[in-house]
């Protein structure tokens, strides 16, 4: 039975499985690599000084990024008031209201804006918030930022908001609630840990995004003094000191990596918890 | 939730008169429909804004320059002269090697996970992967810089040109002077960041073949590869092509990585190991100082073409993952 035919088959068969195997362990474990390598600097570089004092001058060691650990807070609460109740009340239309033809040119529209690269994005804001008035401020970095979490929201609302089950809709409407105090009372609700993931996830993403924010958050190396002025941000840091020559700048970069890096993982681990946790019916 | 319900139904029945009309539009249904419209309509308002925005304000640069903006090989900020064809070049370049790179090594593992893999192991490392998806881009460039740089400086680089580097043909690409930055080094930090994203789609349109797909070929007599390659894939094929579109468009749009370790040099070189520059970083890089009217607009035409060319391939990649997912994508 063991033709060369037949063994040169069984041959490539374990040689193609195993090779499918290699590379899915090495790509996993080069993933992993880097980014263990990423905690073991960013640890060691990590220290009280670097969430609590500012930027220090060129050439003195030590300082911190406080400024731009509330300067990325400051930019996500103006991404999160821009963009959510926007990608929110789109997310209802297209789940709840919206007919075929136009809910699907709104979907398709949102998922070809979830993909335009951020920098374009940023040039955009640019021309609408910065352009106008000649200057950086926080306000365009927030215009940027909402912009990019709007996409994200739409979706995941509209998919949660179908995922909840007909019955609830009927059983409201049973009752003699309008089909808006329905979604508003009785829908809605029922996928509030869903859509809360969603927009979750939404500004984790943003959280790191470091192009759509050069021109026009800019950077500051001191606190940033009302809504107006240019604002410090995490990872605008981590690129202007990861490219500068001083050793000391990147320890500081490794240290903000690290901290950048955990806030976006918590985010989305907590984001996955509270939808494991408040599963819909 | 039930109280809520209840007390709409004891209401009074509707009124006539201009009072009713203002009631029921603030309590009713189409004040709803109108006001989520109104923000639906919006994302579509918004799109068309950027593509506006993007447009007018490159208006300079195009009414100057025209087609040849596309094929001009200079980029001259100090006298006013620009052609966008050294990033275009940039650009193509290393979203092709970050390809080259990561469809095999992407598609091997997303057909280890869904085809291998017990469902737990595939369950968790997707769920690795998936996070892994969600790493800033300015991280992976911090690593770059830091790790893959110098790998390339120091080891990699000269392996290439000692021993690729005396092939007739493709030799050419991997001569010269070897920095650590350049081509190459960008298309690696890229092809590290696009995996995550075949892979994930990849295997989830590997799962959604059916099984008896599998078992006939089984049934036949083919191994498990032969299975693998010639039936499952093939079905898949739709779908893989999506994920890989996908990859492509982020490989295209990606910025801070690929700015932070392509040497920063609006020349087309012909060997990988040179600096370069695609049009996302040339954007980043130089918008800040970009001083006259005439250089800002031709950045800001950059990313006009930047956006169109993303625009399209994810309207395509969209297309292709649907037809794969409404079981289209199975040849006939």
């Amino acid at each position: 039975m063991s033709s060369p035919r037949l063994m040169w088959r069984k041959s490539l068969n374990h040689v193609m499985l195993s090779l499918t195997g290699v590379a899915a362990f090495g790509v996993v474990s080069i993933l992993f690599l880097i980014l263990g390598y990423l905690m073991w600097n960013g640890g060691a570089s990590l220290s009280w000084s670097f969430f609590t004092q500012l930027p220090k001058p060129v050439g003195e060691v030590g300082g911190g990024m406080a400024n731009a650990i509330v300067g990325s807070l400051k930019l996500l609460l103006l991404a999160a008031v821009m963009g959510l109740p926007v990608g929110l009340l789109a997310g209802v239309y297209l789940a709840e209201f919206g007919g075929n033809t136009f809910s699907f040119i709104i979907r398709y529209t949102a998922d070809l804006l979830n993909g335009v690269p951020s920098i374009v994005i940023g040039i955009f804001a640019y021309s609408i918030a910065v352009l106008p008035v000649k200057h950086f401020s926080t306000l365009a970095g927030g215009v940027a930022l909402g912009i990019m979490v709007i996409p994200i929201t739409v979706r995941s609302t509209e998919e949660f908001l179908r995922a909840v089950p007909g019955s609830l809709r009927e059983a409201a409407m049973a009752l003699g609630a309008s089909k808006w105090k329905t979604i508003a009372t009785v829908v809605l609700p029922a996928a509030s840990g869903g859509i809360l993931t969603g927009m979750l996830l939404a500004l984790a993403r943003v959280a790191g995004e470091t192009a759509p924010l050069l021109f026009t958050a800019f950077s500051n190396r001191f606190w940033s003094q009302g809504w107006g002025q240019p604002i410090a941000s995490l990872p605008v840091m981590i690129y202007t000191y990861a490219i500068a020559p001083y050793d000391d700048w990147h320890r500081q970069a490794w240290a903000a990596g690290l901290v950048l890096l955990g806030l976006v993982l918590l985010s989305n681990l907590g984001a996955r918890y509270i939808l494991a946790r408040t599963k819909v019916v | 939730m039930s109280a809520a319900a209840t007390t709409i139904a004891h209401e009074a029945p509707p009124q006539s008169g201009p009072r009713a009309f203002i009631r029921r539009l603030t309590r009713g249904d189409e004040l709803a429909h109108l006001i989520t419209l109104v923000f639906a309509a919006g994302i579509l308002l918004l799109t068309s804004m950027i593509v506006y925005e993007l447009w007018i304000n490159s208006h300079l640069s195009r009414t100057k320059f025209g087609w040849d903006f596309f094929w001009t090989r200079i980029w001259d900020p100090n006298f006013d002269n620009f052609g966008a064809a050294p990033f275009i070049y940039g650009t193509l370049v290393t979203s092709a090697v970050a390809l080259i790179i990561a469809v095999p090594l992407g598609l091997a593992s997303a057909i280890f996970l869904s085809e291998l893999a017990p469902r737990k192991i595939s369950d968790g490392v997707s769920f690795l992967i998936d996070l892994l998806a969600a790493v800033p881009s300015v991280i992976y460039g911090l690593l770059g810089i830091f790790i893959v740089v110098p790998l390339m400086r120091t080891t990699l680089g000269p392996m290439l040109i000692h021993s690729v580097g005396n092939v007739p043909y493709i030799g050419a690409l991997f001569r010269g002077p070897n920095y650590g930055v350049g081509f190459l080094t960008a298309g690696i930090v890229l092809a590290i960041m696009v995996v995550p994203y075949i892979i994930s789609v990849s295997r989830e349109v590997l799962l959604t073949v059916p099984r008896e797909q599998r078992e006939a070929a089984l049934a036949m007599g083919a191994t498990r590869w032969e299975s693998t390659w010639q039936v499952v894939v093939p079905w898949a094929r739709t779908g893989i092509m999506g994920s890989i579109f996908l990859a492509l468009a982020r490989a295209l749009g990606e910025t801070m990585a690929v700015t932070m370790v392509i040497g920063n040099a609006a020349r087309i070189n012909p060997s990988l190991l040179g600096p370069g520059d695609t049009i996302a970083s040339t954007i980043a890089n130089q918008f800040t100082e970009a001083t006259g009217d005439l250089y800002l607009s031709a950045l800001i035409e950059l990313g006009l073409v930047l956006f169109l060319i993303t625009f399209i391939l994810n309207g395509l990649a969209r297309i292709l993952i649907v037809l794969t997912e409404r079981g289209g994508g199975h040849p006939s």
